[in-house]
Formats: structure tokens, C-alpha cells, sequence
């Protein structure tokens, strides 16, 4: 299964966007397992560092995690003031309170602008892009989550420990 | 599993403890079966939490879903209503896995549904099947090519 569409200048793209590796994670801001891969996919782009792309497309459940999709709406919000990863990180590393008030106080935290925040939330095109994800995740076979694409094919191990690490650095 | 081309058989099961799915109700629209081993698997990664979610791509190409797994009615209701599915689970239950069996998708070893999908079209006929391995989720990405691929024929 491949990567449908493939990575474009709509993404968010971490590291450096000329590598040959290319790691893609779909997640869910209030899927514990997508918590649980954070650290190990910052441990993996520290450790790869110029050599990855790392990319991130929501892929939030959102009957079974009713906060999901807001919390990645906020965290697009917060890319139209250039603070996507910063929004990332911290909604990630609060994963167990996500409520609308509390996604506020994570973007007053890493210095947002408020209203602007609160506007760019209500914006169609931001609820657009999170949906837009989506389809594209169940089109590219994501069938839970975290989901993890390398160069642009499904990839099937297991992220646990140090394994996706060893098979990127193995490419 | 049954040849892409022929009828799906027919079968009555219970959605609830008071309700029943026939299948030839819902001719005129396209059927998606999904058998599946068991209620209750692994949250995040759960077929049925992401049909779920993808059942408006369903609709917009004029399909409805229906798991089947030999849990009982009870079993569905509260799987279901944690899930909050919005969309029926039949119990393939008395006698156990008899759908599963008529559609050749019955684990004997095991005494579960295997993990397979037929996709039928607006009057019953099987158009698309697929049998994934058992501990793995097969998506959804499958089942929206078949459909959008009956689309292309039917023009």
C-alpha cells in the first residue's frame, strides 16, 4: 500500500525536506499509542538527523476519541502563525487533557496569538485540512493509529523500541 | 471464499436483541460484509472503530456496512454502544458461525469468523472479496476502490 497523495508543500515537513528518507505518521492526538511514539519518532529524527523527512497528517478517530479532532485542528490553527511542530509536541505531551479550554491554554503557552488562534480554528480551511488528511490516510490503507509510511510504502513493523529506527537507518 | 459474480446467500441475523437484519432488505443498496474473529480487539488499531469513521465515504458511493463476528447479541450491544458504532453487528451466533459457513469464511480451529470482506452490489451479486490474515485490519482503502470501480463499469 502506497502513500496517497504523496508528500506536497501542504504537509508539514520536519528535518530536511531534500532527504532520501522519508518517514510519514499518521496519528491521533488522543490515541495513547500515537503518545506513546512520540518520544521514540523525536528520538529517531534526533538520532537521524539531516538524513530524514519527517511529516505528520491527522488521522484522528474521532467516535472513539471525542477531543481528536479538535486537538488537530488546534494544531493547524497554530501553523498558520508558523508554530505547527511547537503545537504538535505540546498537545502530544498533554495528551490526557484535551479539552477546548485546555487546547487554549497549550497555545498561549508556546506564545500564540490568541484570537488569531481562535479564528484560524473556526476557519473552514483549517477543519478542511485535517479531514482532507484523513481521507488521505484511509486511502493509503491506514487502518489504525500510528501509521507510518517510508518513502512513501505502508510500513509494517513494529515502532516500538529501536526497530523502525534500525530499518531507516538501514536503508 | 464464494466466486466473485454469484448471489450472496441469504441470511436473517440478529443487529439487537429485539431487532434482525435480512439481508435482501437492503437490496438497492450496496452491502459491504465484514466478518470479523471477535468483539472487543485492541482500540486504536479496531476494523470496526474505522469503518466507523469512514462510513460516510461508505454512503457517499451508496454502500452500507454490516460486521458479523459469532459473539451474541448482548455481546454486540455493549461492544457496540463503547464503540459508539453507527452501524449494525450481527451476531453469527445459533447456530454458531451458519453465515459465516455459507459464505466459506468460518474458522473451524478456532470457532471465530475469519477476517474477510464481500463487498455486494445494488442487487446481491458479490462483486469484491477479500480474506485478510487474521490479525490484521485490512482498512478500508480496498473496499472504496471496489466501490468506485463498480462505478467505472457501470458507465
Amino acid at each position: 500500500m502506497s502513500l496517497k497523495p504523496p508528500v506536497s508543500e501542504i504537509d508539514h515537513v520536519q528535518g530536511n525536506a531534500k532527504a532520501h528518507i522519508e518517514l510519514v505518521e499518521y496519528g491521533d492526538y488522543q490515541c495513547p499509542h500515537c503518545g506513546h511514539a512520540h518520544p521514540i519518532v523525536k528520538d529517531i529524527q534526533k538520532r537521524m538527523g539531516d538524513k530524514l523527512k519527517f511529516v505528520f497528517r491527522n488521522f484522528p478517530l474521532a467516535e472513539i476519541h471525542p477531543d481528536a479532532t479538535h486537538a488537530a485542528i488546534a494544531t493547524e490553527a497554530a501553523a498558520a502563525q508558523g508554530k505547527f511542530w511547537e503545537m504538535h509536541d505540546i498537545v502530544f505531551e498533554h495528551q490526557r487533557n484535551l479539552s477546548d479550554v485546555s487546547l487554549v491554554k497549550l497555545a498561549k503557552q508556546i506564545g500564540l496569538d490568541i484570537a488569531q488562534f481562535e479564528k484560524d480554528f473556526d476557519n473552514q480551511e483549517t477543519q478542511d485540512k485535517v479531514a482532507n488528511d484523513f481521507e488521505s490516510g484511509v486511502r493509503s490503507g491506514v487502518n489504525g493509529t500510528p501509521t507510518f509510511f517510508v518513502n512513501g510504502a505502508k510500513y509494517n513493523g513494529s515502532w516500538e523500541d529501536e526497530y523502525l529506527l534500525e530499518y531507516l537507518q538501514s536503508l | 471464499m464464494l466466486p466473485v459474480g454469484t448471489l450472496a446467500p441469504e441470511f436473517s441475523l440478529h443487529s439487537t436483541p429485539d431487532q434482525k437484519v435480512q439481508l435482501s432488505q437492503l437490496r438497492g443498496k450496496r452491502v459491504i460484509i465484514a466478518f470479523y474473529p471477535a468483539d472487543w480487539s485492541p482500540v486504536c488499531g479496531d476494523q470496526m472503530a474505522l469503518y466507523n469513521e469512514t462510513l460516510k465515504f461508505f454512503h457517499k458511493n451508496n454502500a452500507e456496512v454490516i460486521g458479523i463476528s459469532v459473539d451474541s447479541k448482548w455481546c454486540h450491544m455493549a461492544f457496540s454502544s463503547d464503540r459508539k458504532l453507527h452501524f449494525p453487528l450481527l451476531a453469527d451466533f445459533e447456530p454458531k458461525g451458519a453465515v459465516a459457513k455459507l459464505y466459506d469464511v468460518y474458522d473451524e480451529a478456532e470457532g471465530q469468523c475469519q477476517r474477510a470482506i464481500y463487498v455486494l452490489d445494488e442487487q446481491g451479486v458479490i462483486r469484491w472479496s477479500y480474506l485478510s490474515p487474521v490479525g490484521i485490519n485490512p482498512g478500508a482503502d480496498g473496499i472504496l476502490d471496489a466501490l468506485e470501480e463498480m462505478d467505472k463499469s457501470k458507465n
